[in-house]
């Protein structure tokens, strides 16, 4: 393990390294490049003058706010949708019809509608979490073993507790896979967002970054954004682990 | 059975249309204003109107253009450099931990490093596209690689095979259920790619017309250039499932 995570690190360093070394050679004055070394400087800055943390901060109270929304009205839809089929079937149109809009497409309706901030941006990001968690959520509730739900007839289960008793718990590991999904979903379509149009947030900081020719800024900003979203699937990936061990590793396959 | 599935298909595509005839009361009864929610049939009209007038063909042939091009670029290079990742162990323990390290990364945020070496162009665009979408093809390519099953590649040694042999008549046809659902995601990004770089470099396509539509405040046509984004990712992603269906179909067969 040891070893191979070493190896791992191997190509990363020699490119950082090479890098560094050819730049400093050409003495580079670039537009869209910096050495290592200056971009680590560049995100020392932005940290000490809290910028880049305030950035953060907006970006991921958006994300985390249409990922939850979007979570809440997915999960919903595909429960009901699993426990009916009947539902299932009359919807199917009305759901294929509006599921292949790019979510990025809503952005000039979301705009005209509730203009620059994070109200436009969370009801993008909250659109775009609904189908996975909807899709997963589905299969999920369809896929439970039917003695559970024998079970809860046998007991007369009133239907909320039986969605809440027998098959949120059933479903709940494929479920936390769907929301895994989201939340890396989440995160890109809120800095896409920010980078195409919103003033806001980590995309709003690199784009001006690029503006205002600072490339080691803007490169600085790539890094963190990153950064950002390794740690966010480490956390998922980690808390899917300890909730639910080897349970939700046979849901990850579908 | 054929029957029945056919009224449910019947009864769906009503209550879709009950959904539209609600949305037509809504615009009619002015519970929102018409400057944000046009009914459906100043939707139609403004879609009827802009392919009469040929300019919404020329604004989906250039999505359509990007969109292709970006996505053909990626999984050429998707398969080409997964395959050689994928083939080598030497590669695999080396490069394939940093590629999975860089996976997580919004790809969106290449977009501004892509304006500050290329400018506002079509190249930038089609960089952007390729670059997104090439992730999903290149790690289907190296997974489908790593998990081709072993006694096949015994056969190849048994039989000498070249390397290059193996990947074309082993490896790449074992992998392609992977390769293909690889490719079939990256059409998502590549769409998705293709109307953000419109907005942003105001290249011709969609994107930038439902961008100038809402700044213009024409909500017809807005939305006209939105539903055809749906058509747009609804029709390519139909044609991936059939070739898919149709590229695969050996693979059923021998099951």
């Amino acid at each position: 393990m040891r070893a191979s995570s070493a190896k791992a690190l191997v190509l990363p360093l020699a490119v950082l390294v090479a890098f560094e070394v050819w730049a400093r050679a050409i003495h580079l004055q670039s537009d869209s490049l910096a050495p290592p070394s200056e971009i680590v400087m560049a995100l020392f800055g932005a940290f000490a003058d809290r910028s880049i943390l305030a950035a953060t901060r907006d970006t991921l109270f958006s994300a985390v706010a249409g990922l939850t929304i979007g979570t809440i009205i997915g999960l919903a839809l595909g429960i009901a949708f699993g426990i009916s089929d009947t539902l299932d079937r009359l919807m199917e149109v009305t759901v294929e019809a509006i599921r292949p809009i790019p979510s990025i497409a809503l952005l000039p309706i979301a705009l005209i509608a509730l203009g620059f901030g994070y109200r436009m941006e969370i009801v993008i990001v909250a659109f775009a979490c609904v189908w996975p968690v909807l899709i997963l959520s589905r299969a999920a509730v369809r896929s439970i073993e039917p003695r559970l739900l024998e079970v809860a007839r046998a007991l007369r289960l009133p239907p909320a507790q039986r969605v809440w008793k027998i098959i949120i718990p059933a479903a709940l590991p494929r479920i936390f896979v769907a929301f895994r999904l989201s939340a890396g979903i989440a995160l890109i379509v809120a800095v896409t967002v920010e980078i195409a149009i919103n003033p806001l947030g980590l995309g709003a900081g690199i784009m001006l970054a690029q503006q205002a020719l600072r490339p080691d800024l803007m490169l600085a900003y790539l890094v963190w954004i990153g950064a950002i979203g390794y740690a966010l699937n480490v956390l998922m990936v980690v808390a899917q682990n300890r909730l639910f061990g080897r349970a939700a590793v046979s849901g990850d396959g579908t | 059975m054929n029957r029945a599935a056919l009224l449910w298909r019947m009864a769906s595509f009503a209550i879709a249309a009950g959904f539209v005839a609600l949305w037509q009361l809504i615009a009619n009864l002015n519970l929102v204003s018409p400057v944000f929610l046009p009914g459906p049939d100043r939707a139609w009209t403004a879609l009827v109107r802009g392919f009469s007038s040929g300019d919404l063909w020329s604004k989906l042939a250039g999505t359509l253009e990007h969109m292709a091009y970006g996505w053909l670029a990626a999984s050429i290079a998707g398969i080409a450099i997964g395959a050689i990742i994928g083939s080598s162990r030497m590669m695999r323990t080396y490069v394939a931990p940093s590629l999975e390290f860089l996976r997580p990364l919004p790809v969106s945020a290449i977009i501004p490093v892509a304006i500050a070496m290329l400018g506002l162009t079509q190249a930038m665009a089609l960089f952007v596209i390729a670059f997104g979408a090439i992730w999903p093809i290149m790690l289907a390519t190296i997974h489908g690689f790593a998990a081709v099953e072993p006694r096949l590649y015994e056969v190849a040694r048994s039989l000498q095979m070249s390397r290059l042999a193996v990947i074309f008549k082993i490896a790449l046809p074992s992998a392609s259920p992977d390769i293909l659902a690889g490719m079939r995601l990256s059409l998502t990004v590549a769409l998705i790619l293709s109307v953000v770089c419109e907005i942003l470099a105001g290249l011709d396509g969609l994107g930038h017309w439902v961008l100038l539509s809402a700044r213009a405040f024409r909500s017809a046509d807005l939305f006209a250039g939105v539903i055809l984004l749906g058509v747009t990712g609804y029709v390519t992603s139909v044609a991936m499932s059939l070739a898919e269906h149709r590229l695969l179909a050996w693979q059923a067969a021998q099951r």
